[in-house]
């Protein structure tokens, strides 16, 4: 459990961090809070050479909220979402989520930027952000260009993110309705077996808008349009739900491993979004 | 001012038995002040690890360390042909086998060390781990016992003789290449009989799985060698110093007194820390080879992948009974997977440790048991995972084969083990399989446990449960998980129980300072048991100093009595003993030396506390403080001056805890999700020394059966991979996944032990484990369960709930 050598670097600005990326290509990488990077490169199946910190590049620790949107830096910690008072008031999806996420000390470490940027198919965050249907900013040596959450994720530890560039902020529409994120694990510190953001609209009893993504279930967060779809204009009832489940079955594609076989996987999430439509569709 | 204190607070002032008293571990504990292993740092001391094989079966076609020796800092890479001169590349293990220190030719299971890397820190030695380039020919994985005793791939070409056939094992005759012993005990024809002809039999085979006792320390040692005096002192994370003393005597050549074995603080143990690893002898032969004191210490995924495992018992069992419910036998056959090499740490008559324990808590009158030990592609060991040796396994067999004849004898599993218990008058109780029992009263321990929990309050809830759940009202259903489970611990007489020819007694040496305070010293050592606490307290009982005036130490061969360690919960049953006889010598003296300073013949004092009086005039006294000074002022005739004594104790017979155990559970049947709605524990082991403790080591003990049960294994995928390797997968609860646990007891001394005492740290883990699984396979009984195996983790339930049709 010891990394190989590496060059530490803690620049204390984005054009330095960039820089280094430049100059280093594919043997530098940028760390956050570093509790996925740093036990990846403990068990050498990361090879990091030059190792950026970017806790000392400033303007990525705030989180703002205006009218239409609320802008979270990268470098905020799953704590600080979890103790945001107009978060909790705004989004409060963020914080369900984020307390599901491994541990306290964890969450002190772990950054939004670093769990989205990860790509890593057990992040909760992904899903999460795609269910919120968020932008993600990121910035290179070219420019800052935007891309959504749904268009980020392109395999395991694949992005649409070039490696050059920095994720610095993630912007998300403000949420609106009845929300659930849903979460079964095997034990705290534990990714999912399964699970299951929600956001859902009421108008008139009926569903209005629902927005629904899964993690964990595939090599990449699963948003599932179809899922959301099947509620629309829908009362929720049990063949909307009926509906919804077998959408989102049609969309995920589990694989084998210690937390069971693919037929309890894919049990499992029907199960967890169930649930979790049904407390989003019992706040809407 | 004497006179003011009453006889209560002189009682009150030892602290002795029975005195929940804070332990005094923990100031240094809490405060990060402990020293272990990985805190010894020493002048120019290097660091050792292994280079360890990817692949669970092939063969070695060389090894080339020169790329790691070009790595900056790394001094010495050592193979098995650096070890053959010394005669060091194999290691006796402490079942009569031996073991590979550094792979000879081949490897038996991933994991296994094939160099070790010598550097100037740790994180050279890890990259020169990294360069080592070993060339490895892939050989057919065998991971299953039953398919390797089938099987003609050999493991170990080393057991064959050169004309193919099989020389004994250290157990007797072999049957098959990878077979290693036969062990049977108790009465073959007349247990088929009974079983042929009687009105109900059940077999039920069950599969205990493979796990790992995952101390939160890891394995490690520092050698160092001094060239100058000759001498070797080895710290380590020991559970039995004394023996490693000897071993590594007996293989190095280095005679006794030239080396020093030191037990540090040690970070848990559970069995995984009794026998000998190869990080051991590589560091000693590395600080040989180098002059230099050198530190092995594990990583998790080390700890987990090769140190010593636990269970792995394919067990089937066969009980019968009346129609009524009395049993009349049990027959039990068990295929033992022990791995690449038989590292089970075991007294020697025992190779199966003493599962013959397995009749359990009740009267059966005619039992047998055999065990085939095999060998198997996976890491070595065996290890009695916080229980006495293979117990967990013998009363997991029991509790399940009760549940299962319940179910055939269609009867509530209370009841049957109700009529089934050996009686209170029965004590001492020969049973079937060998043992004598010392004392026990089940049925008023049971009797407490059902009645604290409204037993049939529960049966009529889960009842309800079970209809609304038939009525589709509800998707949880309820389980009353039950055990009654009886211990043996306290290894043991000689007469019976050595390790490598060592008989398994242990000691204390007791030194009374002349102002009255004490230092005692055992064979034992602890390993977060408290024994600094509870040994002084027992000694406090019996000399009469108070239990804050009395240091206890462990651990330094070159000063502590030999012992055999700690693990089996032997401490107190056999230490523990030890330092009440011992103390009882220092009574005996204390005695005439009051006499003398009180003019009286020494049978006309008579010990009071902290105090000899004389009798019928209590206001004539010596304190034993005062009688400590005079033992080091005063020429008294006929005695040597100073107050020392030692015992070494050989128990007449092992100990007998017991406990009755209740877990109420909710189960989710579409997700597998367990929540244990309440945990009753009642433990009887015997007299009670520090029920702080007690309970303490209750909820440790529960939380380790908690986690077997319902979901820590050590899994190895067909290639012989461990698929359980890290704490994501290898499951360890924290205080989030463990309920509140109720704790209760009755007290049925041993009769034989010198205070009454039996032992109690594992306990909880042995009667635990069945009681979490019979929580769970009580919930589905009335949907058509008989036995599914551990663990009960998320998708295992979910399966079970499918198997039943519950998802339909
Ligand atoms: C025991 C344990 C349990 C965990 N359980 C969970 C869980 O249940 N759910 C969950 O979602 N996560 C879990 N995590 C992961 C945790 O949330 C991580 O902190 C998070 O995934 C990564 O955030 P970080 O800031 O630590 O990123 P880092 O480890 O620093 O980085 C992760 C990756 O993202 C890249 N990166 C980081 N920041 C940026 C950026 N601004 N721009 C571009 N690339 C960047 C890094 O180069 C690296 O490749 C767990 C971690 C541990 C140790």
């Amino acid at each position: 459990m010891i990394p190989a050598a590496f060059e530490y670097y803690r620049p204390k600005d984005m054009a330095g961090v960039l820089s280094l990326l430049e100059k280093h290509g594919d043997d530098a990488r940028v760390m956050a809070g570093g509790h996925s990077l740093i036990p990846m490169m403990k068990l050498r199946m990361a090879d990091v050479p030059h190792l950026i910190d970017l806790q000392d590049v400033g303007g990525m620790s705030d989180i703002e909220i205006s009218g239409d949107s609320i802008k979270i830096g990268a470098l905020v910690t799953q704590t600080k979402i979890i103790d945001h008072a107009g978060l909790a008031e705004a989004a409060p999806i963020l914080s369900e989520a984020a307390l599901q996420i491994a541990d306290p000390q964890v969450r002190y470490m772990g950054t939004v930027g670093g769990n989205v940027a990860n790509g890593d198919p057990g992040n909760d965050m992904p899903g999460l952000m795609q269910c919120l249907n968020a932008i993600f900013t990121v910035i290179g040596t070219d420019g800052e260009r935007q891309i959504a959450a749904r268009d980020f994720y392109e395999g395991a530890y694949a992005t649409a993110r070039e490696d050059d560039e920095v994720l610095t902020a993630v912007i998300i529409p403000m949420p609106k309705g009845g929300y659930a994120y849903e979460k079964q694990k095997r034990k705290i510190g534990d990714y999912a077996t399964a699970a299951a953001a929600v956001q859902i609209v009421s108008g008139g009893g009926a569903c209005v808008s629902a927005s629904i993504a899964m993690t964990n279930l595939s090599d990449v967060p699963v948003f599932s349009a179809d899922a959301g779809a099947a509620l629309v204009g829908t009362s929720v009832d049990e063949a909307a739900l009926k509906a919804a489940v077998t959408a989102m079955l049609g969309d995920i594609d589990p694989t084998e491993d210690n937390r069971g076989p693919v037929a309890f996987k894919n049990h499992v999430a029907g199960i967890i979004l169930r649930r979790a439509i049904a407390r989003a569709w019992s706040r809407a | 001012m004497k006179d003011e204190v009453t006889r209560e607070e002189r009682v009150d002032n030892l602290k002795g038995l029975g005195c929940s008293r804070k332990r005094v571990e923990d100031a240094r504990f809490t405060q990060g002040k402990g020293n272990y292993v990985d805190d010894i740092k020493l002048d120019g001391m290097l660091f050792g690890d292994f280079v360890r094989s990817p692949y669970a079966h092939a063969r070695i076609k060389s090894v080339n360390s020169e790329p790691a020796l070009k790595v900056p800092g790394v001094l010495a890479v050592l193979t098995a042909d650096d070890l053959r001169p010394l005669g060091l590349h194999w290691m006796p293990t402490l079942a009569g086998d031996k073991q590979m220190v550094l792979a000879d030719g081949k490897v038996l299971f991933q994991g296994q060390e094939v160099a070790f890397v010598v550097a100037e820190d740790r994180y050279a030695a890890a990259d020169g781990i990294e360069a080592v380039e070993v060339e490895y020919e892939e050989l057919p994985v065998l991971v299953n016992p039953h398919e390797a005793l089938k099987s003609d791939v050999v493991l170990r070409e080393d057991l064959v003789a050169e004309d193919g056939s099989l020389p004994d094992g250290a157990h007797g005759p072999r049957k098959h290449h990878n077979h290693i012993f036969t062990w049977e005990a108790g009465d073959r024809e007349p247990t088929e009989e009974v079983l042929a002809n009687a009105d109900v039999v059940v077999e039920q085979e069950m599969y205990y799985h493979r796990t790992h006792p995952c101390p939160l320390e890891t394995c490690g040692c520092v050698a160092s060698m001094d060239k100058v005096n000759g001498k070797l002192t080895l710290w380590g994370t020991f559970q039995a110093p004394h023996a490693i003393r000897t071993v590594v005597s007996l293989i190095s050549g280095i005679e006794e007194h030239n080396i020093r074995v030191v037990s540090p603080d040690i970070g848990g143990g559970f069995g995984n820390k009794v026998g000998a690893y190869p990080g051991y002898v590589c560091s000693v032969v590395a600080s040989i080879v180098t002059g230099k004191p050198v530190k092995w210490i594990e990583d998790r995924m080390d700890n987990l992948m090769t140190t010593a495992f636990a269970r792995d018992y394919h067990m089937t069992g066969k009980i019968s009974a009346t129609k009524e419910g009395k049993i009349t036998a049990l027959k039990c056959n068990v295929v033992a997977d022990h791995g690449g090499f038989d590292a089970c740490a075991d007294p020697t008559k025992f190779p199966a440790g003493f599962m013959n324990i397995c009749t359990g808590s009740y009267d059966i009158p005619t039992a047998f048991l055999e065990v085939d030990g095999v060998y198997t592609n996976k890491a070595p060991g065996g290890v009695s995972y916080r229980c006495s040796f293979r117990v967990t396994e013998a009363v997991y067999l029991i509790e399940r084969m009760i549940e299962v004849l319940a179910i055939e004898l269609n009867m509530d599993a209370a009841e049957l083990r109700r009529i089934n218990f050996i009686k209170k008058e029965q004590f001492p109780y020969k049973a079937a399989l060998g043992w004598e029992y010392d004392s026990g009263d089940y049925h008023t321990a049971w009797d407490k446990a059902l009645k604290t929990v409204d037993y049939a309050g529960l049966r009529a809830e889960q009842a309800q449960r079970v209809a609304d759940f038939k009525a589709g009202k509800t998707r949880s259903i309820m389980g009353i998980g039950l055990s009654f489970f009886t211990e043996i611990v306290g290894a043991g007489p000689v007469k019976n129980c050595d390790i490598l020819g060592l008989g398994m007694f242990d000691s204390c040496e007791i030194r009374i300072h002349p102002t009255g305070s004490a230092i005692a010293r055992l064979g034992t050592i602890s390993q977060g048991q408290g024994h600094a606490t509870t040994f002084a307290q027992i000694l406090a009982s019996e000399i009469g100093l108070p239990a804050d005036s009395i240091t206890i130490e462990e651990g330094d061969t070159d000063t502590a009595p030999y012992g055999l360690g700690t693990y089996g919960s032997r401490s107190t049953p056999v230490a523990g003993a030890a330092t009440a006889m011992a103390g009882r010598k220092i009574r005996a003296k204390a005695q005439m030396i009051a006499a003398y300073l009180l003019e009286v013949h020494d049978n006309d004092v008579e010990f009071d506390v902290d105090r000899f009086v004389v009798k019928g005039a209590p206001e004539k006294f010596k304190t034993m403080k005062e009688i400590a000074f005079a033992a080091y002022n005063q020429a008294i005739p006929g005695l040597e001056p100073g107050l020392e004594a030692v015992s070494y104790y050989d128990p007449p017979n092992m100990t007998y805890p017991f406990g009755a155990y209740v877990c109420v559970m909710d189960i989710d049947v579409d997700t597998g999700v367990t929540d244990i709605r309440r945990f009753y524990a009642l433990d009887d082991c015997g007299t009670r020394i520090n029920p702080m403790i007690i309970e303490g080591q209750v909820h440790g003990g529960l939380t380790e059966a908690l986690a077997v049960a319902l979901g820590q294994e050590i899994a190895y995928d067909k290639q012989g991979n461990v698929k359980t390797g890290t704490l994501m997968d290898f499951f360890l609860p924290t205080a989030w996944e463990v309920p509140n646990y109720e704790t209760d007891f009755t007290v049925t001394p041993s009769p034989h032990h010198p205070i009454g005492a039996k032992g109690v740290g594992e306990s909880p883990h042995v009667g635990g484990v069945p009681c979490f699984s019979n929580a769970v396979q009580d919930a589905f009984r009335p949907f058509g369960n008989k036995h599914t195996n551990m663990p009960h983790d998320h998708w295992r339930i979910w399966q079970m709930a499918s198997k039943l049709g519950m998802h339909d």
